[in-house]
């Protein structure tokens, strides 16, 4: 029964589901537009203030709309209503921070409460109001797509249309003065003007978004979308685009939720629907998401791990004294200060790799491909030391610890380029700046 | 013509109006009674500037004194709450394309998603205009300034993944393509590795042949001599400005930094140990 009428909502079967559906989408992609450019400029929280500034608006519209014996009901009006007062209210936020000494999240807070208490007060006077049908305003709340008729999702429609066509004629503008308004001014644009206006685009997107997903809850289509497609790539171009898309699919996936199953509210649908959205990105995204940024450093330390044990071992075999398996177990203890547990997960990738192996005697030595490796790592190490002893004034108590990080995630191409900037030692290891063993007590 | 300059510098107001003579038009920078307050705290008083063309003019002062203020409150950055700003004998608003800018590194989000190649490239926005997006012509106009600063393989890296020697090369090839006559750098030299530093004085060298005028706020006192042919030495008026020659002495570094004397000494050590 649940099935076939989720395939119904999906197949967009019903004249209904498909108005819904349109004016949820179309908010998604405006929302998902306007909210990169929102993120960037790094005033997330001012979409907050603004859809709360809204509610006085809407309060305010319905009054006069009664007064003057109209249809109270008439969504554009009340959005309007809500325009003027999210206006009003984010231009507090900007003056109250911008002429007094308070920051701007104290500024946000004192709007976002103040105007919010006041549509409140509204509410509860239109209440008491002789044939008020008051019950709709509560909606705007927690939002209610139930309500839309086809006006209103082509009212929705057409602004999230005008919100993205203008963002993308002014990518270029925007991207300027989001990332360097102070290079922007100096080069003659009228950066006030432009933030004006994408701060105007973000209110339009606010008060479409009122119906549909509600006061409390409208930020999160502005925010969520261009935070998710964050984890997925670096260029601004692809972000839009990317953005745009998720906020279409969490807009789509909540909106048939709600159709299909009873007295599930559509903004918080949608919400949610971005919120597991986002918690996948962030845990599989390719760009720094934690899933990926975890196997990195795995990754890298194990690198370290097997090249400074093939180091230890190769300039172990440097100091031309023999050892049998115990002495030589301590010395490798003793020179870089290994724990038993990481030398011997040490020692275990190195042999998983068959660059050492285990002597009849129990000492550990190079296979053949493992003294190359060695060789190799230990050049570059002492290499990279060279260099910074003569080229970086770095005393020489310090080398060490630098190079040791460094010599780890060193290139083709820097290897090169230190072979030149120390150009005496050729093909060969050179020798070590400090003695070896040092650090540890030889045995 | 160059004694009538040099000897408006000691900007004492007697002589400046003395300077009333040279024609505007050989001025790059004019700038007459500019104050600037945070709040009630000022932070410049009546600065009165009057720079030559083709000089590379250093800004001197101590930590507090109004250097980048000075450069911000001429760009229209912060506002003033008096005084006006003529680049080559005109007001500034009018003459804002022939002016280029390099804001400190740390005014930005290095985080932000873009490459090396689309930052210089915001250099040319001016010259593309409204609406259009960069073409390939202007594209590769932002690598050769690239090239320039010697970041050519790095087009197309992430800022976030660039070095703070890096990311200060092509803040400055952003200021290049800008094509400007006037240009003003803050703190380029901060936080630079030597080879960037390095890379910065050729570029500084190469504007001033060509002509350019360049204002850079300044913090190393030991290398005025070698930087800068002007300078300007700032603490919240103008306590000296002319070649570097006639107003970097120890008289003038004492009023400029008062009683901070570790600096002051250092300053004089290097002073004894540089020629000329």
């Amino acid at each position: 029964m649940m099935a076939d009428r989720l395939l119904r909502v999906l197949t967009l079967a019903d004249y209904n589901t498909r108005i819904v559906m349109f004016g949820t989408v179309m908010l998604g992609v405006a929302g998902g537009v306007v909210g990169v450019f929102l993120l960037l400029r790094r005033r997330a929280l001012l979409a907050d203030a603004v859809s709360h500034a809204a509610l006085p608006g809407v309060a305010a519209a319905f009054m006069l709309i009664m007064a003057f014996g109209g249809n109270p009901r008439s969504l554009p009006l009340l959005l309007l209503g809500a325009l003027v007062s999210g206006l009003l209210g984010m231009g507090c936020v900007l003056i109250i921070s911008r002429f007094t000494r308070l920051s701007q999240d104290a500024a946000l807070g004192i709007v976002l409460s103040v105007f919010f208490g006041f549509g409140i007060v509204l509410l509860g006077i239109i209440q008491r109001m002789r044939g008020a049908p008051a019950a709709g305003l509560n909606s705007f709340i927690y939002g209610r797509t139930a309500s839309m008729i086809r006006s209103d999702a082509l009212l929705i429609g057409t602004a999230a249309l005008v919100v993205v066509v203008l963002t993308v004629v002014l990518f270029k503008e925007f991207r300027l003065f989001t990332f360097d308004p102070g290079f922007a001014t100096g080069d003659g644009w009228p950066v006030q003007r432009l933030d004006a206006l994408l701060m105007t685009l973000v209110v339009s997107v606010t008060v479409i978004g009122l119906q549909a997903v509600g006061i409390i809850l409208v930020i999160a289509i502005l925010v969520l979308p261009p935070a998710t497609a964050r984890f997925w790539t670096d260029r601004l171009g692809l972000l839009v685009l990317l953005s745009a898309l998720i906020g279409a699919t969490g807009a789509y996936v909540g909106t048939a939720l709600s159709a299909s199953i009873p007295r599930m509210p559509a903004g918080a649908a949608i919400v949610v629907s971005h919120g597991a959205l986002f918690v996948l990105s962030m845990l599989f995204g390719p760009v720094r998401g934690v899933v990926h940024e975890l196997f990195a450093h795995r990754r890298l330390a194990r690198t370290t791990l097997k090249q400074n044990l093939l180091r230890a071992l190769y300039e172990c075999e440097e100091t031309g004294e023999v050892h049998n398996a115990d002495t030589q177990w301590t010395y490798l203890l003793h020179t870089r200060g290994w724990s038993v547990r990481e030398l011997k997960h040490a020692v275990r990738l190195l042999r998983r790799d068959q660059a050492i192996y285990r002597s009849p005697e129990g000492q550990w030595l190079f296979t053949e491909s493992g003294r190359v490796q060695a060789a190799r790592v230990t050049r570059n190490h002492r290499l990279w030391e060279v260099y910074l002893l003569e080229h970086a004034d770095t005393a020489t108590a310090h080398v060490d610890q630098g190079a040791d990080f460094i010599e780890h995630v060193l290139g083709d191409a820097l290897v090169a380029e230190l072979e030149k900037a120390v150009p005496r030692f050729g093909k060969v290891v050179p020798d070590s700046v400090h003695v070896i063993g040092s650090r540890g007590k030889r045995v | 013509m160059k004694n009538a300059i040099s000897s408006m510098q000691n900007t004492t107001h007697e002589s400046a109006s003395s300077g009333m003579s040279v024609s505007p038009e050989s001025v790059a920078l004019h700038v007459r009674d500019l104050t600037v307050a945070y709040y009630r705290k000022p932070v410049l008083w009546d600065v009165d500037l009057d720079v030559p063309p083709s000089v590379v003019a250093g800004i001197v002062g101590p930590n507090g004194a109004g250097k980048s203020t000075l450069i911000k409150a001429i760009l229209d950055l912060v506002p003033h709450a008096s005084g006006s700003v003529e680049i080559f004998g005109k007001s500034y608003r009018r003459q804002r394309r022939l002016v280029g800018y390099v804001p400190q590194r740390e005014s930005v989000d290095w985080e932000y998603p873009i490459t090396a190649l689309e930052l210089v490239a915001m250099g040319l926005y001016r010259k593309i205009g409204w609406f259009r997006p960069v073409s390939s012509a202007y594209r590769n106009q932002a690598l050769t300034a690239l090239a320039d600063v010697g970041m050519a393989d790095l087009a197309h890296r992430q800022i976030s993944r660039l070095s703070g020697g890096q990311q200060q090369r092509i803040f400055l090839a952003r200021a290049l393509v800008q094509d400007a006559d006037v240009y003003f750098m803050d703190e380029p030299f901060a936080g630079v590795d030597a080879s960037t530093e390095k890379a910065i004085i050729g570029i500084l060298q190469r504007l001033r042949a060509a002509g350019k005028t360049v204002f850079v706020v300044h913090h190393d006192l030991e290398t005025v001599r070698e930087y800068f042919d002007y300078l300007i030495m700032l603490n919240m008026r103008i306590v000296a400005a002319g070649p570097v020659a006639e107003v970097f002495n120890s008289e003038n570094l004492k009023r400029t930094y008062g009683g901070r004397l570790t600096l002051l000494d250092r300053a004089v050590d290097a002073m004894g140990r540089t020629p000329g």
